[in-house]
């Protein structure tokens, strides 16, 4: 079942060189084809949307970083201005600092968790309810998630603080405190994402055949000696790209951070997303917001061509 | 399975997983708790895990089913919400970028994987590249230029962005297309049917899994969409669940948050996910297996 269709994945990579090489070959009619006429019908409304909404605004945000632009008058051309008045921006080092430390608290907590939680299920069960009831926090909008966790979290009424109570301890606004806020913010979207991340690792290690874990049982390996030896390096090239994927997702937070931060201590909790956010729509500084866009954007770059780097390396284990 | 019976290790590794369900639901479950809870009691009735007075009201307030002043009686700031709108407001939203995307993707989709035409590969290539652009970047400008149609707080203006394509759901499809035996055309060419008619009758009625696949996606991404719909669609008329939760928050006095009305909104954000969850359960689950690893 799931299990072929992801074996299949892999391979898909290639088949954009592979196939229209077999077209010209193979199995056609002798005439050369030409279906430009109905294939521009099937292509109008995707070329339209891809122009208007993705090419155009990439060009215009590039231009629109170039400039001082508050919306209500025209973009004034100030060449890279805004690229030197953010070296010295105190706020936006500040932003990329909180941003790379939730990064690397939600990255770590949730792989680990993920990596144990899919390693569980694999090792126990295939049910599907337990699958569908992990899924359950990603199905849901990140604002109800942080809405949620504010109220668990509360420091009078929330459900966290009473359980904390009961067995003996202080209470703690952990959205409020400035050494708990981030951290906070990272362990609710750890919640929120280790299900789904623990079912693709999950999907993964189907992939691994069975008769690997059955012949080292039978040489008396021990769970932990077959998930370092046989789960994790055979997992690896899965790993590696659910990793990356969702590192690039993390750097993007912003829903859960502009429900809880109205509470939370100035400064402590504004990530790169939300600073983007306050300069364009609450000080009306379209051009400043974009620069930093732009630098997101080849921050990000980076990051997807070490993804790509990542998965080229780890080809050769997918024996 | 390699090993059987009840070795310590293996009822430990059960309770384990046991213990991250209920830690994924358990939050649920408060939520809901707090929605059936007088507003008066979350003082006083904190703790349990049933509440002693349950009520509806919290409900029929944020739905806009009571009046005013019963709402504030009921523990509301008095500001009018009615979440029924909101919630018609997300259906209507996540419904069309769902079904118009998913056709205008597997339309494009089909073209590059199965017909000819000059430039397709450079298209195709360019497309794919956008996948590497973050949604930030290209928000902003698309802001500008929806507020310059005069599109905001309108549907349009929400949808515009993603209703046409998405360059992953092209990819994607493409994929799917790809993996079509040649053969099928071929017979069916045979008979008569060609270009356009190969595509409706012959290529989508078999592609009915991964078009629901892709959609299911789209659904959920739209479903869960912040940031963009409170940029564009703040006003009543247009107001989606996630942003009406949000103005929500911030209606509610400084104090003390409207717990209970703010989680009765939220259950309303969970209650269609679950229901897709029942009934596309399987599917959905599965679907991982397809778009997280490509």
């Amino acid at each position: 079942m799931a299990a072929s269709k992801v074996v299949a994945a892999p391979r898909r990579r290639d088949d954009r060189t592979t196939v229209p090489r077999a077209d010209a070959g193979g199995g056609v009619p002798p005439r050369r084809r030409d279906d430009r006429g109905v294939a521009w019908l099937f292509l109008a409304p995707v070329l339209v949307g891809f122009a208007v909404f993705y090419v155009y605004p990439t060009a215009l945000g590039v231009y629109y970083s170039l400039t001082d632009y508050g919306m209500l008058s025209e973009p004034n051309f100030v060449g890279v201005e805004n690229y030197r008045e953010l070296v010295d921006d105190d706020r936006f080092w500040n932003a990329l600092k909180v941003t790379g430390y939730y990064v690397v608290l939600n990255i770590v907590s949730q792989t680990v968790l993920a990596l144990a939680l899919a390693t569980l299920m694999h090792r126990l069960t295939q049910s599907m309810a337990m699958r569908a009831m992990l899924l359950v926090p990603w199905l849901v909008p990140n604002v109800t998630v942080g809405l949620l966790w504010m109220w668990m979290l509360d420091a009078n009424l929330g459900f966290v603080n009473h359980a904390l109570r009961a067995v003996g301890l202080g209470t703690t606004g952990f959205l409020t405190s400035p050494d708990w806020a981030m951290p906070t913010i990272a362990g609710i979207n750890t919640w929120a994402y280790t299900g789904y991340t623990a079912l693709l690792l999950y999907a993964g290690m189907l992939q691994i055949p069975r008769h690997l874990y059955e012949s080292a049982s039978l040489d008396g390996a021990g769970e932990w000696r077959m998930f370092t030896r046989i789960t994790l390096p055979l997992l690896r090239p899965v790993l590696a790209l659910v990793l990356v994927v969702s590192l690039i997702g993390s750097f993007q937070i912003f829903d859960t951070v502009a429900v809880t931060i109205r509470n939370a201590p100035a400064g402590v909790t504004r990530v790169i997303y939300y600073y983007i956010y306050e300069q364009a729509f609450t000080n009306f500084r379209m051009g400043y917001a974009s620069a930093i866009a732009v630098v997101l954007a080849l921050l990000l770059g980076v990051l997807t061509v070490v993804q790509m780097r990542l998965l080229r390396a780890s080809r050769s284990d997918l024996a | 399975m390699t090993r059987t019976g009840f070795s310590p290790g293996r009822i430990a590794a059960w309770a384990l997983l046991v213990v991250a369900v209920a830690a994924t639901v358990f939050p649920f479950y408060w939520m809901v708790r707090t929605a059936l809870t007088p507003a008066a009691d979350i003082y006083t009735d904190a703790a349990g895990l049933l509440p002693e007075r349950p009520t509806a009201i919290n409900f029929l307030r944020v739905l806009g089913l009571t009046s005013r002043e019963e709402a504030r009686e009921a523990g509301g700031s008095g500001a009018q919400v009615d979440f029924l709108r909101y919630l018609l407001n997300s259906f209507v939203y996540c419904g069309l970028i769902t079904v118009i995307q998913t056709q205008c993707c597997a339309m494009a989709g089909y073209a590059f994987a199965r017909l000819r035409f000059p430039g397709r590969d450079v298209v195709f290539g360019v497309l794919i590249a956008a996948l590497m652009v973050p949604p930030i970047f290209t928000l902003l400008p698309n802001f500008v230029l929806v507020k310059n149609l005069g599109w905001l707080n309108t549907f349009a203006g929400m949808v515009a962005p993603s209703v046409l394509m998405t360059p992953f759901a092209v990819f994607f499809l493409r994929q799917f297309f790809l993996s079509i035996p040649r053969e099928v055309e071929e017979a069916a060419t045979l008979d008569g049917v060609s270009g356009w008619g190969m595509f409706w009758r012959v290529v989508l009625p078999m592609s009915r899994g991964p078009l629901i696949t892709i959609g299911l996606t789209t659904a959920v991404w739209s479903w869960k969409d912040f940031l963009w719909p409170l940029l564009t669609g703040r006003d009543e008329e247009t107001r989606v669940l996630t942003v009406a939760l949000g103005i929500f928050q911030q209606q509610s006095p400084n104090t003390q948050p409207d717990w209970t009305g703010l989680m009765a909104g939220s259950t309303l954000t969970v209650l269609p996910v679950l229901a897709l969850l029942v009934f596309l359960g399987r599917r959905l689950v599965e679907s991982l297996n397809f778009t997280g690893i490509k």
